[in-house]
């Protein structure tokens, strides 16, 4: 295996269609739920508790080769707003192109023909790791940092918030990103066992609440 | 581990043949008591009566209900519960586990869970329903009582609908819970949360559009048929209206 495809699949350039979404920082925004720095910093550590959890145990139980199609129907029980499923199978129908293109793979092939309308992103983004030869942490890392990393370079361009500032926000959340991606590996080893239920179910209810308000603005920056 | 205390009730409801239901199992101890109250038509109603306050640090209270074909359950509680420290040290346990068969209806309708200061609770819902069985069931959290900070609590709803899940969804809240619980992603400084899950056949077909209610509730239909108001409210009186009014539109 090659550690260096992690930073491939990690990187912000890779073309997977991240960049569009704000993962619920639009919504807070316009709330005024995040203001500064240290709002963004309490919405990354929620979001990276929450559905940065469940994304990473995703992700890390497709690497270990858990069906991925009970795992996307584990992510749509997880995922009560309409509006973030059809956000997160946009997300993976884009990533599952760009995937497909780099580490061509026949699980990819097989997954994008069972879901031609997209699987949830983190399972895809389990798949794609698989592909490239990475393991469940591997995964587990990426999928935890997507869910931080994404609202912070929003809240950049929506709040004009100074990057060196944002990039900080990240950094301070290290500590803990090292222990999702830990309980998340943990989880997956026990869904490869026991099956999805062992999955972790954490949920922010203002994300789903305030995507589907965000779902019926007529205009928007972002798509999620 | 703890003194604390273990309690079971459980309820069976049957259809009577006759058009009604009938409860062949109505069985509480300790603090769970229950209490069959007058029903409407064919369906039975049942009263949950905490014969004294808990759940307390150290308790494991179970309750089971089973609908079968054809029997309509309606359940209630005659007070909000309340999560408190108490003497055994540790944490408490509530787990509720419901049943409802094809052709069955069940209307499960407690009052709020209201954590106490200095309280642990970890609350576990499971329900299944039959593809052909109908479900109304709400859950309030109020994080402590007026003008409290609130204890630990954990609380995980599991909906399986024909033996598949619809919706599993935990939240974590207090002290000790993982960070960002009170931040702008989850619930941003409100002290009552709550979930109302409709489940009913023919949302398979037609299935509940979704719809904003305010600014702190949304329907939403699930991936089955099976609809989740979500919910967040300063207090529990506001929550309760949210969703009282969401049910309405549901109906």
């Amino acid at each position: 295996m090659s550690r260096a495809a992690l930073l491939v699949l990690a990187d912000g350039r890779f073309p997977a269609g991240g960049h569009a979404h704000s993962g619920g920082a639009e919504a807070a925004v316009k709330a005024g739920r995040i203001n500064g720095a240290s709002s963004l910093e309490e919405f990354c550590r929620g979001r990276l508790h929450t559905a940065g959890l469940v994304s990473a145990s995703l992700s890390a139980a497709a690497v270990l080769g858990v069906d991925p199609v009970e795992l996307d129907a584990a992510a749509d029980a997880r995922t009560p707003s309409p509006a973030l499923r059809t956000a997160a199978r946009k997300l993976g129908r884009q990533l599952m192109r760009a995937a497909r293109a780099t580490w061509p793979s026949a699980e990819l092939d097989a997954l994008a023909r069972e879901f031609p309308k997209g699987a949830h992103q983190p399972v895809v983004l389990g798949v794609a790791a698989r592909a490239a030869g990475l393991d469940a942490v591997d995964a587990a890392y990426c999928a935890a940092y997507e869910s931080v990393s994404g609202p912070a370079s929003a809240t950049v361009r929506l709040l004009s918030l100074d990057p060196f500032d944002a990039t900080a926000v990240l950094a301070r959340l290290a500590p803990e990103l090292d222990r999702v991606a830990d309980r998340a590996v943990e989880a997956a080893r026990e869904v490869a066992e026991v099956g999805v239920d062992a999955l972790p179910a954490a949920s922010a209810p203002l994300l789903e609440i305030s995507a589907e308000l965000h779902a019926a603005w007529p205009v928007r920056l972002f798509a999620s | 581990m703890s003194g604390g205390v273990q309690a079971t009730a459980r309820i069976l409801a049957r259809a009577d043949g006759r058009g009604g239901t009938s409860l062949p199992v109505l069985e509480g101890d300790g603090p769970l008591a229950l209490r069959r109250t007058r029903g409407s038509g064919a369906e039975a109603r049942v009263m949950l009566v905490g014969a004294m306050s808990g759940p307390l640090g150290g308790d494991h209270f179970t309750v089971e209900a089973v609908v079968e074909e054809g029997a309509r359950l309606h359940v209630g509680s005659a007070a909000a519960t309340i999560a408190l420290p108490g003497q055994a040290k540790g944490e408490a346990h509530y787990d509720v586990r419901l049943t409802v068969a094809d052709g069955g209806e069940l209307r499960w309708l407690p009052e709020q869970l209201i954590s106490a200061n200095g309280s642990e609770l970890y609350v576990s819902t499971q329900v299944d329903v039959g593809a052909y069985g109908r479900l109304v069931l709400r859950e309030e959290q109020v994080l402590g009582r007026v003008a409290e900070e609130p204890g630990r609590l954990g609380s995980r709803l599991v909906v399986r609908v024909g033996g598949r899940t619809v919706l599993d969804q935990a939240l974590a809240c207090g002290p000790g819970a993982p960070g960002g619980w009170d931040g702008p992603a989850v619930l941003a400084g409100h002290r009552a949360v709550g979930q109302l899950v409709v489940v009913r056949p023919e949302f398979a077909a037609d299935p509940a559009p979704a719809r904003v209610l305010g600014d702190g509730a949304v329907i939403m239909p699930l991936a089955g048929p099976a609809a989740l108001v979500s919910a967040v409210a300063p207090d529990a009186l506001r929550l309760r209206k949210l969703l009282d009014e969401a049910l309405v539109s549901l109906e």
